[in-house]
């Protein structure tokens, strides 16, 4: 029987798919820590762990990925603090304020931030942000930490505020009717009850905006200046676990210490999303319950 | 006006401020690179190769080495990812191995550009042999794209109304006849949405090309997939921070011809929902 044969066939492609999507990230993870553990092998973990410089071409070289890591956190804890409360205020407007023919224009608008290449916003924060900053802190150089955040902040929105909005208004109308009723305005409505209700679904907002910032690679390796130091100011350059892994690839060579020490940065950044990942999964289930 | 009344006028207002702080930069970004880029765009830099370092002719490898790679691209993502959604929403059953999968979906998501970046450089490049390639790149591009067309393609076949797959099997086709006949054509609109959708996000993805296949500078068209191309976003980037004295209005018009063309997908992808949702029959 041709078709049962047929039929069995494109089933076993089907569940292979399936099955498929474990086995790219089980191997993404694999091959991270493969050419990671051959570092080791030559390095000491604590070094790289607890390390404070990373100065790979010295003689002997250093691969500490503190400084990396705290770029990366720097950058990443100014970026949220700038855009979670727009994102989230924007959300609120966009789901219980603005109009319906405003808010598709709004949403629209939204998505079309969301669509601009990275390296676009690169572009603009080295000819126009970077330039701005300088003159209005009075800076050496206004490729810094500062300006990473900014394009960061931005590029998060989409994120933040798309997720936001739906946890807004996936709250249910009988909490509205509810507050309307015993005579709550809408602002207390939506302060008082609609808010708090959304909290989870807005906590994951949160935590996937953090993820899309933290693994954001070319922003960050145009405009923050590439100096990986222990970060002190916001305000100075630094450089993120991202931007080391995108900039000195290049450069090392195949099989050297430099070369394995770039996926163990990779690694750690591997470790760092999947954690917030699974984070703002339990919320997001947690939401829709 | 009590006090709640203006508290509320207050609390809004300032809400619709911050909307419009974030709005503004959105239309002054676009205006910005319309402004400066559309003057330097002519027939020339569109199809013309890069001369003198850069500084002088067009960008049409750069045009065509992004245009292959979303084609690349979409040949391995999209029956993969459709195929794992039909999975997912039309087989697996609610078990821990199905669990997996959802939790993979999520965190393949999350994974940063770059390390996919890394991942494709071991792999396709060094293990496989390929090279840095346009079949490598395509591959990379591919499994980073995944997870959006999966989830796009997910909620098309959800939202095909179960009576669909009731009526089939009552008629007594077997699960993969409803699915090929009374569901997947059905859900077809979603999943091309989606896809391009995906696909302007690869278009745009600096960092997974990073080592897998773009060129700093091959100003001729690629012969065989295991070509190296050079890309638009990747030739940005080097336009703009690797080569020095470059003129500014080039680095523009590259940055709105690559704007441009995420935009015309994002639109072809806007165009297919509205068509699509005028036809729908549920």
């Amino acid at each position: 029987m041709p078709r049962k044969i047929s039929e069995f066939v494109i089933e076993l492609c089907i569940k292979l798919s399936g099955y498929a999507v474990i086995v790219f990230v089980f191997l993404v993870f694999l091959f991270l820590l493969r050419d990671s553990l051959s570092l080791f092998r030559h390095y000491p973990l604590r070094d790289f762990l607890f390390g404070k410089e990373w100065l790979p071409i010295s003689d002997p070289p250093k691969f500490g990925v503190i400084p990396l890591l705290l770029g990366s956190i720097y950058v990443t804890i100014w970026a949220i603090l700038i855009c979670v409360p727009l994102g989230v205020g924007a959300a609120m407007f966009i789901s219980e304020v603005a109009p319906k023919p405003l808010k598709h224009v709004l949403k629209s608008l939204v998505e079309i931030l969301a669509s601009i290449p990275s390296v676009v916003l690169g572009f603009l924060g080295i000819i126009w942000l970077g330039p701005v900053l300088r003159n209005v802190f009075g800076l050496a150089t206004g490729m810094c930490g500062l300006a990473g955040s900014l394009l960061l902040a931005f590029m998060a929105l989409p994120t933040i505020i798309s997720i936001s909005e739906d946890a807004l208004a996936g709250v249910p109308r009988t909490y509205r009717e509810a507050a309307f009723g015993l005579g709550a305005t809408r602002w207390q409505t939506l302060w008082r009850i609609i808010l708090p209700s959304a909290s989870s679904g807005i906590l994951a907002a949160v935590m996937l905006g953090v993820g899309r910032v933290v693994g954001e690679t070319m922003v960050v390796m145009m405009v923050t200046g590439n100096a990986p130091v222990m970060p002190g100011s916001i305000l100075k350059p630094l450089r993120t676990l991202t931007a080391t892994i995108a900039g000195e690839m290049g450069e090392t060579v195949g099989g050297s210490e430099h070369y394995f020490a770039l996926f163990a940065v990779g690694l750690v950044l591997f470790a760092i999303t999947f954690s917030i990942n699974f984070i703002a999964d339990l919320f997001l289930r947690k939401a829709r319950k | 006006m009590n006090r709640a009344k203006i508290r509320q006028h207050v609390a809004f207002s300032v809400l619709g401020a911050v909307t419009l702080l974030i709005v503004a930069p959105i239309l002054l970004v676009i205006l910005y690179i319309v402004i400066n880029g559309a003057g330097a765009i002519s027939w020339e830099f569109l199809t013309a190769a890069p001369r003198q370092g850069m500084k002088a002719g067009g960008i049409f490898p750069a045009i065509v080495g992004t245009v292959l790679l979303v084609i690349g691209t979409m040949l391995f993502s999209l029956p993969l990812g459709v195929l794992a959604a039909v999975y997912l929403v039309e087989y697996a059953s609610d078990d821990l191995l199905t669990r997996m999968v959802k939790l993979s979906v999520v965190n393949l998501s999350g994974i940063p550009s770059i390390v996919y970046g890394l991942f494709g450089f071991t792999v396709f490049v060094l293990l496989l042999h390929l090279g840095t390639s346009i079949l490598a790149g395509s591959l990379t591009l591919a499994i980073m794209s995944l997870p959006v067309i999966i989830t796009a393609s997910k909620e098309a076949l959800e939202s095909v109304p179960f009576t669909y797959r009731e009526i089939s099997f009552s008629l007594g086709a077997s699960r993969w006849q409803t699915v090929r006949y009374c569901v997947l054509p059905y859900a077809i609109p979603g999943i091309l949405t989606g896809t391009v959708l995906s696909l302007s996000r690869a278009a745009g993805e600096t960092a997974p090309i990073l080592f897998t296949v773009a060129a700093f500078y091959l100003p001729r068209l690629p012969h065989s997939v295991f070509d190296q191309v050079m890309a638009l976003p990747y030739h940005l980037y080097v336009i703009s921070t690797q080569v020095p004295n470059i003129p500014i209005e080039i680095s523009f018009a590259t940055a709105l011809v690559l704007v441009g063309l995420v935009f015309l997908m994002n639109l072809v992808s806007i165009i297919l929902r509205a068509h699509f949702r005028k036809k729908r029959l549920w």
